[in-house]
């Protein structure tokens, strides 16, 4: 990490999770990160080089013609007027010359990330926004490979992986900056981007195209692992639910069963096939429910089940007046789908 | 017919003419004649007048943003009251507030920067306001019943469409920019008629006034894009919404891309509009403050007029994360890059007239230095967003609010403010206090800057914009406080401002014609003008005619004074050509203003109140040119 981002951290030291993109963490991130610093010093330089010349323009002595009466009108002599005229023609070609050499480094960036994209190795995961969470699917041409998860997107370290973005209803857009800049969600299109991560961690990624009500709350993860945890991660991910193996989590999943939730919801292995809304699967092995906004622990799942509209207020998951001794079979049994 | 004779001043009987001149020009007390008023000078109040409150409406709107936004998982403002907020917030600012404060600026002080009369077209001047309130007034109403628009203040479909976004909000929105447009469109006609045709005798293209020259090409820059947004917003937007015509709609054949690609066709060169009218203040305010002929005049104009062109070459910028080819990106890279080097030679020209004159250090100087820190600094962070790859990081966080807050208010507000005090004696005769306008400044200045300058960092952490809240981990709090602390600095520099303008206007030094030395003509008449503008039109020796030799100034005699006479000059020269007779009072275009609003407003509801506004404009316009035998005659 160069002294830019050190400068950058320095100010605003307080930020404890991160979503930033000064600190990259795959190639096309760092990409930017190198065009950013080039940009940010020489602008600086700039900037401070005009604001020296305005108050260097203020605080010059007018050599003892400030002692006299000022005159109505002041005309500077020719020779100054020809000083000017240099100066003035040397800022604008400076200007230009600056602006290219940008230009040339800006596109020779954006070259150097494109050919990032279409790596042999690279993998698809298409990506889905909706109102306010993300659809993720993992394709793959054997039909029995494909995974199918929400707001939580598992890539191996040093592996290319493109994000086939599309929308199901407004525009949204997809951005975890420490991967890689936006890609909006288009309904009816079909937008692309290449994501690579070059150490394991989680980095955290939000909506970024204003999509109605809860554009606030519409974040996701992704977690980057080493290719071996991958590869657990995306078996356990093709298995079907865990089957309940205790009377009380048998109990939750027919409390799940007999709710509206199996209108939206699916859960492989079972009768709820619903399509609008996240599959829970797997939802035990999530980190955070509700698109990211909170924590994935029993008790918030409880919260959330009871009263999604307190917590994401004009979300589309509706209220189900959950009996309150069917709540805890039901939390237990959506935790222990791992 | 009396002949027309150039005189010079010294020769003149200032007093010979004012009374038949007064009451020509006389507007007449009464409710039915203060609706019925078509002088420029109280017009250009009006909207001054008009639109600096809808400021305070969007400042206030502002304010519950900040406060919402000051701590993590604040709860002062719920989501559907936050989008309201900020789609009302970026609406007015843009719509309601500096397209309009600029038209009415430039309705004010064009006709006395060129030496004449009034504006072109009177009437049409009269009616571009009332449509401008009148339109204005109905997304207020809205807001104040609920019906307040939630989708942003660029209403991208499919959220803004009749599937996302029920109900009448957006409709409200799309209508009132019908308003508005019309209003400009009304404005800048009547301006580019004004400058083109009205100068002062010898006022040649190269002894314009910068300023004149700024609106000028504003005008120009009106006529192509508004009717983009009308195309967008009322064409395809409310169509679809209304009679269900599918442009925008992706599921029946529509393209939500169309309506970004002709929203920011007008959208980009709209924040040119509001910004070149202020590089036009910053030019006269530099020139008459530092009491010299500006440096690199036409580098200058020529540099606004690239400004002008380029803003139509650029709107994609707004739109490289939706995945266009990567060679048209480039080019629009370098086509908004262009920018800089236009700004460039402009803030080089300036800081040259500074160098090289005179420089009084009051009040409108400050603005302007305030002016040229705060701008080049969001000239430097466009370039950024100019590039592909940076864009894509920073777009839509809130490095782009502080980007374009740096643009709009440091290129267009500090502008404006300091205009404010420039010709604040021009306008009330009375010369606004220097003291409290530096305290003013300072308090802008400083709350500015913190408030916005923290957003660049936020933004690069991952803050987005539009977001009515964020957790607390995230860490993005003392940065959001620092903010909301800066937006309060910034009321306090506007209560100062507002007590000023108030106190001043009482007690205020006595301004006389020119109370600082001015070189422009609309120096060279009484603060504030008469009705009239001028006793005898002025002629346009030089550049500056003002700070010619008093003895070689040089008036136009031979107007008649008993009726709305002016002077009407060829477009490159500015040869006396003809007089013209401008129409006076009408309540005409306030009721074709009124008729085809009470339609415009209807079909919000019903397309059939469209038939309802046609027949209303018809009535108002038929009334409006209805020949009468007293002004044929005359």
């Amino acid at each position: 990490m160069s002294r830019l981002s050190g400068g950058f951290l320095l100010a605003s030291t307080a930020f404890a999770r991160s979503q930033s993109a000064l600190e990259p963490a795959g190639p096309q991130a760092a990409h930017f990160f190198r065009l950013f610093s080039w940009f940010f010093w020489i602008e600086a330089a700039i900037f401070l080089i005009v604001l020296a010349l305005t108050a260097w323009a203020l605080t010059r002595r007018h050599r003892g013609i400030e002692q006299e009466p000022l005159e109505r009108v002041h005309i500077p002599s020719e020779e100054t007027e020809k000083k000017l005229l240099w100066t003035v023609g040397g800022g604008i070609l400076a200007t230009v010359l600056i602006l290219l050499g940008l230009l040339v480094a800006s596109v020779t960036t954006g070259k150097a990330i494109s050919e990032l994209a279409n790596q042999k190795n690279g993998m698809v995961v298409e990506v889905v926004g909706n109102q306010w969470w993300w659809y993720v699917r993992y394709l793959n041409d054997d039909a029995s490979q494909i995974v199918v998860t929400a707001n939580e997107i598992h890539i191996p370290v040093g592996r290319p992986v493109r994000i086939r973005g599309t929308s199901n209803d407004v525009i949204h857009s997809f951005w975890v900056p420490e991967l890689n800049g936006k890609r909006d969600l288009i309904p009816s299109r079909i937008t692309d981007e290449w994501i690579e991560a070059d150490h394991p961690g989680r980095f955290r990624g939000q909506c970024a195209e204003f999509c109605g009500m809860q554009h606030a709350h519409m974040s996701l993860w992704v977690v980057a692992d080493t290719p071996g945890d991958f590869e657990k991660w995306k078996q356990r991910q093709l298995q079907p639910a865990v089957e309940p193996s205790t009377p009380e989590l048998i109990a939750g999943r027919d409390v799940f069963l007999k709710y509206a939730c199996v209108y939206c919801h699916s859960i492989t292995g079972t009768t709820a096939a619903g399509q609008v809304a996240p599959d829970l699967t797997h939802l035990g092995s999530r980190f955070t429910i509700a698109a990211g906004t909170l924590p994935n622990t029993k008790g918030n799942l409880a919260g959330w089940i009871v009263d999604p509209q307190n917590i994401k207020p004009g979300n589309h998951m509706a209220t189900l007046n959950v009996k309150a001794e069917e709540l805890q079979p039901l939390v237990d049994y959506l935790e222990s789908l791992q | 017919m009396t002949p027309l004779v150039a005189t010079p001043v010294r020769e003149i009987d200032d007093v010979r003419g004012r009374h038949d001149l007064e009451n020509a020009w006389r507007n007449p007390a009464g409710l039915l004649s203060w609706l019925s008023v078509a002088t420029h000078q109280a017009i250009g109040m009006r909207y001054i007048v008009t639109a600096f409150i809808f400021l305070l409406a969007g400042g206030v709107e502002a304010l519950l943003m900040r406060i919402q936004l000051a701590k993590a998982d604040n709860t002062f403002l719920g989501p559907d009251k936050y989008n309201e907020i900020f789609t009302t917030h970026g609406t007015t600012m843009m719509f309601l507030f500096a397209v309009p404060m600029m038209e009415g600026m430039a309705i004010y002080l064009v006709p006395l920067l060129i030496g004449t009369r009034n504006v072109a077209f009177p009437r049409l001047n009269a009616f571009g306001y009332w449509m401008y309130l009148f339109g204005a007034l109905f997304l207020y109403f809205g807001v104040f019943t609920n019906t307040a628009p939630d989708m942003g203040w660029f209403a991208y479909p499919p959220l803004s469409g009749p599937q996302f976004s029920p109900g009448k909000r957006v409709d409200f929105w799309a209508q009132m920019i019908t308003f508005t447009e019309i209003s400009a469109l009304c404005v800048a006609t009547e301006i580019i008629a004004t400058i083109v045709k009205l100068r002062a005798p010898g006022m040649s293209l190269n002894r314009i006034p910068i300023y004149a020259w700024s609106m000028l090409i504003q005008s120009f820059m009106i006529l192509f894009a508004m009717p983009a947004v009308m195309v967008s917003s009322t064409v395809m937007l409310l169509n679809d919404r209304t009679i269900g015509t599918h442009f925008v709609n992706p599921w029946a054949g529509g393209d939500p891309l169309l309506y970004q690609h002709v929203f920011w066709f007008f959208g980009h060169p709209e924040v040119y509009l509001i910004f070149i009218p202020a590089l036009g203040f910053v030019s006269a305010i530099v020139e008459t403050h530092s009491r010299r002929a500006m440096f690199g005049y036409p580098a200058l104009v020529l540099s606004q007029l690239a400004n002008a062109f380029v803003a139509f070459g650029l709107w994609v910028h707004h739109m490289f994360a939706t995945d266009l080819p990567q060679m048209g990106e480039s080019y629009f890279t370098a086509s908004s890059m262009m920018i800089a080097i236009a700004s460039g030679t402009q803030i080089f020209c300036w800081i040259a007239t500074l160098w090289s004159g005179r420089v009084k250090m009051r009040t409108p100087v400050y603005f302007v230095l305030g002016f040229i820190f705060i701008f080049v600094l969001g000239g430097l962070t466009g370039v950024m967003l100019a590039s592909v790859p940076l864009d894509l990081q920073v777009h839509d966080t809130f490095f782009v609010v502080a980007h374009f807050h740096y643009v709009l208010i440091g290129g267009a507000l500090f502008p404006l403010f300091g205009a404010f005090y420039h010709w604040y004696p021009k306008m009330t005769g009375r010369v606004m206090d220097d003291f409290i306008g530096k305290i003013n400044f300072w308090l802008l200045f400083i709350g500015f800057n913190v408030t916005f300058f923290p957003m660049h960092i936020l933004g690069l952490h991952g803050m987005t914009r539009r977001i009515y809240t964020y957790p607390q981990e995230m860490g993005w709090e003392p940065m959001n406080a620092l903010a909301t602390v800066g937006a309060f600095i910034i009321l306090l520099g506007g209560i100062v401002f507002i007590l000023n303008v108030i106190s001043s206007r009482r007690h205020g030094a006595e301004a006389g014609a020119n109370p600082w030395d001015g070189g422009t003509l609309e120096w060279a008449t009484d603060s504030p003008p008469r009705n009239y503008n001028f006793v005898n039109l002025p002629a346009a020796t030089s550049r500056y005619p003002l700070w010619n030799d008093p003895k070689e100034r040089v008036v136009v005699t031979g107007l008649r004074d008993d009726r709305r006479e002016v002077l009407v000059t060829t477009l490159m020269d500015a040869e006396p050509h003809h007089r013209l007779v401008l129409p006076s009072s009408s309540i005409w275009p306030f009721l074709t203003a009124l008729l085809s609003a009470i339609g415009l407003w209807g079909s919000v509801f019903h397309f059939s109140w469209y038939y309802v506004a046609m027949l209303g404009a018809f009535i108002g316009l038929v009334g409006w040119f209805w020949p009468r035998r007293r002004e044929a005659e005359a």
